[in-house]
């Protein structure tokens, strides 16, 4: 900015040379540059009052704007509680494969007490009492006559129970709606569903909360309102379940077994269609866990996925497969099985002696542990663990289940070549039957990876391969010949091909070795052989069969027919149609004329 | 023919008073507070019987009380709007001394009538509030070192203010009462901001209330609670607003009819704070939108009468007495209708309040006194301009 100068030089020297005093002239244009600087506030208020004015002109209207709204709009009931995290207790419902329900929500009430409200709280905690036979009328009294402004009286009644309370007609006692988690089919499936309790509770609503099974695992899901109570289906078969629970329960008193698991599932799609474990529980009344003692004993531990075991002869299909994918044998190569087989201070022996050699496809057949070990030591240790790696056999099974994380297989710290060798007929390593069953479905489905699955499927998995066609069908003919002329005779089923393979592995004791007479017998079984869709898997926790003159703990005695009479019963309700072999017409050509 | 030049009325010399009263004084905006008294009255008889009943007192306790300090308010309105401009800032420096002083002696005079802040003192037959007088007070005083900072070899008097703002900011925080401090603060920077802050510093200030609002809003859980809650769509019903907003549905457009409403009933400061909401309730947007009209003309008429001011005194204090004015009324308006997080701040003129009254009276008056027609020397301006 140029200013003008305070002095101009011109104008002094002209006043200096007429005796004028110059002083006069520097304030002269002190005063009219302080007006300028005057004029140039007084412009700049200009705008800037201007500026106010539409300000305070907007603000005015956008209020008077606001309020025109606001009285437009038509008035609200007053909403009760706005709270930032409302008790939602929408429970979406689940289903079996079929659209059955499994898990549904009923309305009932709760009551409870605002003791302030109260006329007569002695008579009617008396009552109370005289309703609800488990509380305790002293307890009621005190409560209701002291200082508390509110009590739960009960979480849930029935509406019998609603009306007797109505009817005691104390203004003190009030109801609030709830939802309760129902399971209509009772024990059937109850380590699948889990349970149920009520999380955070408020008066007009509580949150249902799943406390274990799919329940726990899909609570988020099933909770969420942003699925409009989509229901969850579940690749259980309604049905089907309730026959293996049902065969799976007798055979285990048959068989004087302590605990029993079945697994069933599609062997393309992974679906499990039934997993059962017994002894089992009501999901409506879900028993407390136990506080001592080992968990397992709980009939709340599911032991087909949470229960690891070591699962004896069906793992030498493993080392089997693995050779024959490996090109290192065929089914025909005859092994040398003469025993014991030493190695170091270890002996391992056979259930009784097979003579010096045995063909592949017997060593299955007749079970041969030392055919096994020595086809394991042709495969050396890293192949092996790479191998049942794949198979899912070393870690937890993916299945969706809350507990399923627990069951986590048991592997040697040391994986030593004697371990290779125990490890090929299913001793050192323990399972539980899912691993089990999901490792035969991908080695017999053709060959290809499937992962155990408790949700519907649409289409087989596409796994990556695990064992080639050729291998898969050489496979599924060694398991048929068990059942036909091997240790699981008594699982041959009329009509639907069973194929499998037994396996009875001593238990170990916690004091270290083994129990002589104390046996986890396992049948893993596919049908039909010529095609399989379907592995069962049946496991006896310390069967012992006792019709004959000496206990006989094998699972061809005890697993075998449990896993046939189910197979019996549940082949018709999978829509199977028994395969009626004739025999061969032959010289008779059929002509359509 | 010299009236058309200079666009002024020549005042002859020894002109009576009340003539010259009359003449120049701004009669819209008179008659825009008139009938806000006379509102303020109306809604009176509407919401003050249920806090007589309260405190079992005859139904029309309050607004006789009420009409007996109007007119108080009015006839001081009146007197000080005859001031001259000079007496003006002579009586409002005096005032200022007197109302600082009480402000400044309330901790150990004052009472806090159970309601947990120091703010009044008891006279007995009415309580006085000094905060309320301080604020047209300071309003003057603020505009006089303002000014003179223009003058050649002034003081550095936009500093002083501010150091002054700041102590009456800091007491009435201390009190607390964070209402008439954020008032004073704005008046403070409304005139600070027609007398010429410089454009760096009012974005610098606004760039970095946004910054630290958005500090705030992402690292302090309470903060972005509070902002969130006032931001949402819901209304808690049990609150005050939550009742206020419900008055303002039920009256809609023309209301439920006079002695109708309900809001009144359950509004403990049915009689101030939320007295538009009776208003909304009762009479409906009728009455709200010529209320609110009613501000707007005062606010606006005074500041565009004001741009023709030469005179920065007159120029300052005349605008932090209006937008003071506007203020208060657009924060009450605004909680009500919740553009603006709950502040407790009377409506002027409407809302109940003895000594609210007669301040807002001594304000309004100062205003008008300021925004009286007088001779602004136009054509000096104009041959001075062209001299140049």
């Amino acid at each position: 900015m140029i200013r003008a100068p305070l002095r101009p030089l011109a104008r002094i020297l002209r006043a200096r040379e007429n005796g004028e005093n110059p002083a006069r002239i520097e304030r002269e244009a002190r005063l009219k540059r302080a007006a300028q600087v005057q004029d140039r506030a007084r412009a700049r208020a200009e705008t800037r009052l201007t500026v106010m004015g539409l300000l305070f002109v907007f603000a005015f209207a956008s209020i008077g704007y606001r309020m025109a709204t606001l009285a437009g709009s038509a008035p609200e009931e007053p909403r009760a509680s706005v709270s930032n995290n409302p008790i939602i207790g929408l429970r979406a419902d689940i289903l079996d494969r079929n659209g059955n329900i499994l898990a549904t929500n009923l309305e009932t009430n709760s009551v409870y007490a605002q003791p302030p409200q109260m006329i007569d709280p002695v008579g009617t905690a008396r009552k109370l009492a005289a309703i609800f036979p488990e509380l305790n009328a002293d307890q009621l009294i005190r409560d209701f006559t002291g200082s508390r402004k509110f009590v739960w009286i009960r979480r849930q009644i029935s509406p019998e129970q609603m009306q007797q309370v109505h009817d005691i007609g104390d203004p003190g006692i009030l109801f609030g709606p709830r939802e309760m988690r129902i399971y209509p089919n009772g024990p059937v499936a109850s380590h699948i569903l889990g349970g149920a309790t009520y999380g955070r509770e408020g008066v007009n609503a509580a949150e249902i909360v799943g406390v274990a099974g799919v329940a726990r695992q899909f609570d988020s899901f099933l909770r969420d309102p942003a699925n409009n109570g989509a229901p969850l289906k579940l690749s259980i078969d309604l049905s089907v379940q309730a026959a293996t629970e049902q065969v799976l329960a007798g055979g285990m008193s048959l068989m004087n077994a302590k605990g029993a698991a079945a697994v069933l599932m599609d062997v393309h799609t992974g679906e499990i269609l039934a997993l059962a474990s017994l002894p089992d529980f009501d999901p409506n009344n879900r028993p407390r866990p136990l506080t001592t003692g080992d968990a397992s004993d709980s009939p709340l531990f599911n032991r087909a996925v949470q229960g690891v075991y070591e699962l004896g002869s069906t793992f030498k299909v493993f080392a089997v497969a693995q050779a024959l994918q490996l090109g290192l044998i065929t089914p025909d190569t005859m092994i040398d099985t003469r025993g014991p087989l030493v190695w170091g201070k270890f002996r391992i022996n056979d259930f009784h002696d097979y003579g010096s050699h045995l063909s592949v496809t017997d060593v299955i057949v007749e079970s041969s542990n030392i055919g096994a070990a020595r086809i394991a030591q042709q495969i050396g240790t890293d192949r092996q663990r790479a191998f049942l790696g794949s198979l899912g056999l070393l870690d937890a099974t993916p299945v969706e289940l809350a507990e399923a994380p627990g069951g986590r297989p048991l592997v040697p710290p040391h994986w030593s070549e004697l371990s290779t060798m125990t490890i090929a007929y299913g001793h050192g390593i323990a399972d539980s039957p899912l691993h089990l069953a999901a490792a035969y479905a991908s080695i017999l489905n053709g060959g290809t990876l499937v992962r155990p699955t408790l949700l519907k499927q649409d289409h087989p998995q596409a796994g990556p391969r695990i064992v080639s066609e050729a291998v898969s069908e050489q496979m599924r003919q060694m398991l048929r010949a068990v059942v036909t002329r091997g240790t699981a005779s008594f699982g041959d089923v009329p009509g639907y091909q069973v194929a499998g393979k037994t396996g009875t592995a001593d238990k170990p004791d916690p004091q270290g070795g083994y129990y002589n007479d104390k046996v986890v017998a396992t049948f893993a079984s596919a049908f039909p052989a010529n095609d399989p869709r379907y592995v069962l898997v049946v496991t006896l926790d310390e069967p012992s069969e006792t019709t004959g003159g000496a206990p006989k703990r094998t699972a061809g005695w005890t697993a075998v027919p449990v896993a046939a009479e189910m197979i019996r019963r549940v082949g018709p309700l999978l829509g199977l149609r028994p395969q009626i072999e004739t025999p061969d017409a032959a010289g008779i050509q059929l002509s359509s004329n | 023919m010299t009236e058309m030049v200079h666009g002024s009325i020549p005042v002859p010399a020894g002109d009576p008073i009340i003539p010259r009263w009359w003449r120049t004084i701004d009669k819209i905006t008179l008659s825009c507070v008139l009938i806000l008294f006379a509102i303020g009255l109306l809604l009176g008889l509407a919401s003050s019987p249920p806090l007589a009943a309260r405190n079992h007192l005859p139904p029309f306790y309050y607004v006789s009380r009420q009409a007996v300090f109007g007119l108080m308010a009015m006839g001081v309105m009146m007197l000080v709007s005859m001031l001259s401009p000079t007496m003006v800032r002579r009586l409002g420096v005096l005032g200022f001394a007197l109302a600082f002083a009480a402000l400044a002696m309330l901790p150990v005079l004052g009472t806090d009538f159970g309601k947990g802040a120091i703010r009044w003192y008891s006279l007995g037959f009415a309580s006085f509030q000094p905060s309320e007088f301080l604020k047209p007070a300071f309003v003057v005083v603020a505009a006089w070192f303002m000014a003179a900072s223009y003058e050649p070899g002034g003081p550095p008097g936009r500093l002083f203010s501010f150091g002054l703002m700041i102590v009456i900011v800091l007491i009435l925080a201390l009190q607390p009462d964070f209402g008439q401090a954020s008032l004073i603060l704005f008046a403070w920077g409304v005139m600070y901001f027609v007398s010429g802050a410089p454009m760096t510093l009012l974005s610098g200030i606004a760039a970095s209330v946004a910054v630290a609002g958005t500090f705030a809003y992402s690292h302090s859980e309470h903060f972005a609670r509070r902002i969130d809650g006032f931001l949402s769509a819901d209304v808690d019903p049990r609150t005050q607003i939550g009742y206020a907003t419900d008055a303002i549905r039920e009256g809609g457009f023309f209301g439920v009819g006079l002695g109708e409403g309900q809001v009144k009933w359950s509004l403990p400061d049915a009689h101030t704070d939320f007295i538009i909401a009776v208003a909304a309730e009762e009479y409906g947007m009728i009455l709200v939108i010529l209320i609110i009209a009613l501000y707007t003309v005062v606010v606006v008429r005074s500041l565009s009468r004001l741009k023709r001011e030469r005179d920065p005194f007159i120029r300052l204090a005349g605008t932090g007495l209006a937008c003071a004015f506007g203020v208060q009324a657009m924060i009450n308006m605004g909680v009500a209708v919740r553009l603006l997080p709950a502040k407790g701040m009377t409506l002027p003129f409407v809302s109940y309040g003895g000594s609210s009254l007669i301040a807002g009276g001594i304000a309004v008056g100062m205003l008008l006194a300021l925004t009286r027609q007088r001779p602004q020397n136009a054509i000096g301006d104009f041959l001075s301009s062209r001299g140049e």
